[in-house]
């Protein structure tokens, strides 16, 4: 093989790992605002997850609404769910022990998950690519499929207007400040608790705007949440919980360190991540961008 | 006026205050002196709903404080500069200082308040935590006067800082009650409240024990003097 051979071959890996990045970075994003404001680690997460892709096949199998449609549909009406999932089960949870936030929200991601299992049954449903995203661009080292380069630029984007909406407006200013004293930011006339709600819905809206981006290439199936979930808890632990722009760039970073596996030791890539969080947990138990508490 | 009748407090099973009984009159200064653990504290965190157990009664515009949420107490108009200043270190100077909604016409404008701290505009893209204690003590006054809350708890503004930023905050106090404010003004320190407060309260082992007016306080200022320094 010669060297631009083995050049393109771990450019392309590359590229691919950054797909997968992409969901990573979205769905640690919202887990790390959701655990930074609420104290809550949302394993029910990848279940919203899962949501978004199978509300996708819903809308389009009954109501005929297309991709883009859903693309901003699913993530409303998963957010909705999300509102009705902080107002009646998570916001007891805020002055109890975080085991018990735990059981809570892994209990509510069993449910769920059995719930579509119950309905839609084991098997993957096909979601297809929208005609506007086929076909393929060459980027000279590979051919990538245009969906694909939506889902790196798009998520991308997501994940850049998330971390804007946070860090540069007056919305943003309140969450923080209610994540740094939520006693204090309440005496200044803000309402905490509708922030936890607002903030609740949203991360988990932005879980399922992942699962929409992610129906055309990956199969619709009740367990897709809990897959990906798994490597995204890895993905949290190494960047640190909490820290926005720590959960995007480890997630970037370790879709992109994922494929270099790929391309290298294959039989390492579905470990490599696993192995990088026990590095990550000896030498720096707080994560890459976490804070010290 | 804000009328605080047999107040007590909480942490736990530890009963902190012991039927506090305070009249504060709108438009005064009313300070309330006491050593360290005197329950002064505890009382401007009831007054703005941050105990969780309490009993008794805050009267303020036919509304009872203790049975409301801090978040609405604020939205009556009710603003506390904390002891700990409670400057947010995640958020710029401009940040902190535009993070409590405004909630009535009346609050001082923002350019009045650069007028008034300099410093706040200068350095207001920097992180509120990085300022000096003297400004981080102005960030924490200054963001509670653009509300328009015309009830202001301060909870000792002085604590820590240099005899010229002590200075700064007493005239800033002046200035606040020429405005027609209503003041809380906790304080360990009687020098300074003399000449700013209308009406003094000491406190001790969470009951008020004496109430005095300007002139009983500048008699007894030595006395006091000792009785805070113990």
């Amino acid at each position: 093989m010669s060297f631009g051979i083995v050049t393109d071959l771990i450019l392309g890996q590359m590229v691919l790992g950054l797909v997968n990045g992409v969901f990573y970075a979205i769905l640690s994003l919202g887990l790390a605002i959701i655990f930074g404001l609420l104290g809550v680690i949302n394993f029910a997460h990848g279940v919203f997850f899962m949501l978004g892709a199978f509300l996708a096949y819903m809308l389009g199998a009954t109501l005929g609404i297309g991709y883009w449609g859903a693309l901003l549909i699913a993530p409303l009406l998963v957010g909705l769910l999300g509102i009705l999932v902080e107002f009646a089960l998570v916001r007891f949870l805020y002055r109890i022990e975080h085991l018990y936030g735990l059981l809570l929200t892994l209990g509510l991601a069993l449910a769920i998950e059995g719930l579509i299992r119950v309905v839609f049954g084991q098997q993957g449903l096909p979601y297809s690519i929208p005609p506007s995203l086929r076909g393929a661009i060459n980027l000279g080292f590979m051919t990538l499929p245009l969906y694909r380069a939506w889902v790196v630029v798009g998520g991308i984007l997501v994940c850049l207007a998330t971390w804007l909406l946070i860090e540069r407006t007056p919305l943003g200013a309140k969450l923080r400040a209610a994540t740094d004293n939520p006693r204090l930011t309440q005496a200044f006339g803000i309402n905490v608790p509708l922030m936890r709600t607002i903030t609740y819905a949203g991360g988990v809206a932005l879980a399922a705007l992942g699962g929409v981006m992610a129906a055309p290439m990956m199969t619709v199936d009740p367990a897709m949440g809990t897959n990906i979930v798994i490597i995204v808890f890895a993905v949290v632990v190494i960047g640190g919980m909490g820290s926005i722009l720590g959960s995007i760039v480890t997630g970037l970073g370790l879709g992109l360190l994922e494929g270099l596996a790929k391309a290298t030791v294959p039989a390492a890539s579905s470990t490599v991540i696993f192995v990088a969080m026990v590095a990550i947990l000896i030498l720096r138990p707080r994560g890459l961008f976490g804070k010290m508490t | 006026m804000l009328e605080i009748r047999d107040l007590n407090a909480w942490y736990g099973d530890s009963h902190v205050l012991h039927g506090i009984n305070m009249t504060i009159p709108e438009g005064r200064v009313v300070s309330l002196l006491g050593r360290n653990g005197a329950g002064k504290t505890t009382t401007m965190r009831a007054l703005m709903g941050l105990i969780e157990r309490t009993a008794g009664e805050i009267g303020w515009r036919d509304r009872n404080l203790l049975r409301l949420r801090p978040d609405q107490i604020a939205r009556l108009g009710i603003a506390l500069c904390p002891e700990e200043r409670g400057i947010f270190p995640s958020l710029t100077v401009t940040e902190n200082l535009l993070l409590p909604p405004v909630i009535a016409a009346g609050g001082i404008s923002l350019a009045q308040i650069y007028a008034l701290f300099p410093n706040l505009h200068a350095r207001g893209g920097s992180r509120g935590t990085q300022l000096s204690g003297g400004e981080q003590q102005m960030l924490a006054i200054a963001r509670i006067l653009r509300t328009g809350a015309r009830v202001l708890l301060l909870d000792e503004p002085t604590e820590g800082l240099a005899p010229v930023i002590v200075q700064q905050i007493g005239r800033t106090i002046a200035e606040i009650k020429a405005r027609g404010f209503t003041v809380v003004l906790v304080e360990q320190n009687a020098h300074f409240v003399q000449g700013l407060a209308d009406i003094h309260y000491l406190i001790e082992n969470g009951s008020i024990v004496d109430r005095l007016d300007t002139a009983e306080f500048a008699a007894k200022i030595d006395r006091i003097d000792r009785f805070l320094a113990v």
